[in-house]
């Protein structure tokens, strides 16, 4: 079991290489739309990327209002 | 323009604005284009009438049908909801009303022709695929998915329900359980459970679903024409009843104040999130 630092961890990695954001730029109660400068379409893409890494399904309504890495780790690690 | 590993040599080619398509080895490809994500608007069913036309004399020298896109973020938006909008704002309720069930006739009138060819018809989708492209993908026989595809059914949040045929369609191919959770709450899910659920038969790596419905295409050749076309008759009947019902319904709900409301927020939104239902 990933401990939630683990993950939160592992989900900035991932955004940074998705997005091609140095990692060292992503901290981790960032406003993830404006740091990676990112779209509704291009969340739905990180939504996938995270769905496939961590293996879980992530209904897309328990995002409304997350817009920060940490709140989204959490959501994350509730469902591993 | 997305991943192409194999340019097979074409034969004949027609473009309109929103999409074109080309004939080789038997193949009909119809790649979607209009930018941003393929919205259905009336450019967009304006092309694909052109198309079921040209469908109908171009089918007897193919065996298969490709229905892709060529833009990155996706196969299709679903319908343009801006230009829904717009137009039903210039209009009177009647007229807009009208408007609306004319739209409905002449893409559900589109879609069961794509539903019904006697041609082996494969879906090769990618990104976002939501609502009206979501109902065209479900026309089709085959779904191939990138991984990165994503399918949503988000019209309940606008106070409407899919008005392309995707519930009759839905409900021909899974179970019922699976529709009312995909319907009722809106949500998006991957290429992994659609899967899953049945809905997808292939599952491929990033930017090769052209590719895999080219070789899945390649490998219906194979078969006798007629036969596969026989097959396909029995095993996938066109709801006709339900589909009917389905534009009546729409037509009801549209009516509502609910709906311009809805509209209203989707296209003011600024929000970042305006696809997350």
């Amino acid at each position: 079991m990933k401990t939630a630092d683990q993950t939160l961890d592992e989900i900035l990695n991932l955004a940074a290489a998705h997005f091609k954001v140095p990692r060292e730029k992503l901290s981790p109660d960032d406003d993830f739309f404006k740091t990676l400068g990112i779209d509704s379409l291009q969340t739905l893409d990180l939504l996938t990327k995270l769905e496939h890494h961590f293996r879980v399904e992530l209904p897309d309504y328990e995002l409304q209002g997350v817009s920060d890495f940490r709140t989204l780790a959490g959501k994350i690690q509730a469902r591993l | 323009m997305h991943e192409e590993s194999v340019e097979p040599k074409t034969r004949s080619r027609c473009a309109g604005s929103a999409l074109s398509w080309t004939v080789s080895d038997g193949v009909i490809e119809l790649a979607l284009h209009r930018p941003p994500c393929n919205e259905l608007g009336s450019a967009s069913l304006e092309d694909l009438e052109r198309f079921v036309t040209a469908l109908a004399a171009i089918e007897a020298e193919a065996h298969a049908l490709i229905i892709y896109s060529q833009m990155k973020s996706g196969f299709c938006a679903g319908a343009d909801l801006r230009e829904l909008y717009q137009r039903s704002q210039a209009m009177d309720k009647a007229e807009a009303a009208k408007g609306v069930r004319d739209f409905l006739e002449r893409i559900h009138r589109v879609l069961n022709l794509i539903d019904a060819t006697p041609l082996t018809t494969i879906a090769a989708v990618h990104g976002v695929t939501f609502g009206g492209g979501f109902e065209l993908a479900l026309a089709c026989d085959l779904i191939i998915a990138d991984k990165m595809a994503r399918f949503c059914f988000p019209e309940l949040r606008l106070g409407l329900i899919p008005g392309f045929g995707g519930i009759p369609r839905l409900k021909r191919d899974l179970g019922n359980a699976v529709v009312r959770d995909l319907l009722l709450t809106g949500r998006s899910f991957n290429a992994s459970k659609a899967q899953q659920i049945g809905l997808v038969s292939q599952v491929v790596g990033e930017g090769e679903v052209l590719r895999a419905a080219r070789a899945t295409a390649a490998q219906l050749k194979k078969f006798d024409r007629a036969t596969s076309a026989a097959a396909k008759k029995f095993i996938k009947p066109i709801p006709h009843e339900e589909l009917r019902r389905e534009i009546d319904l729409f037509c009801e709900l549209f009516a509502r104040p609910a709906v311009d409301a809805g509209l209203r927020k989707f296209v003011e939104s600024t929000d970042a999130q305006p696809y997350l239902p």
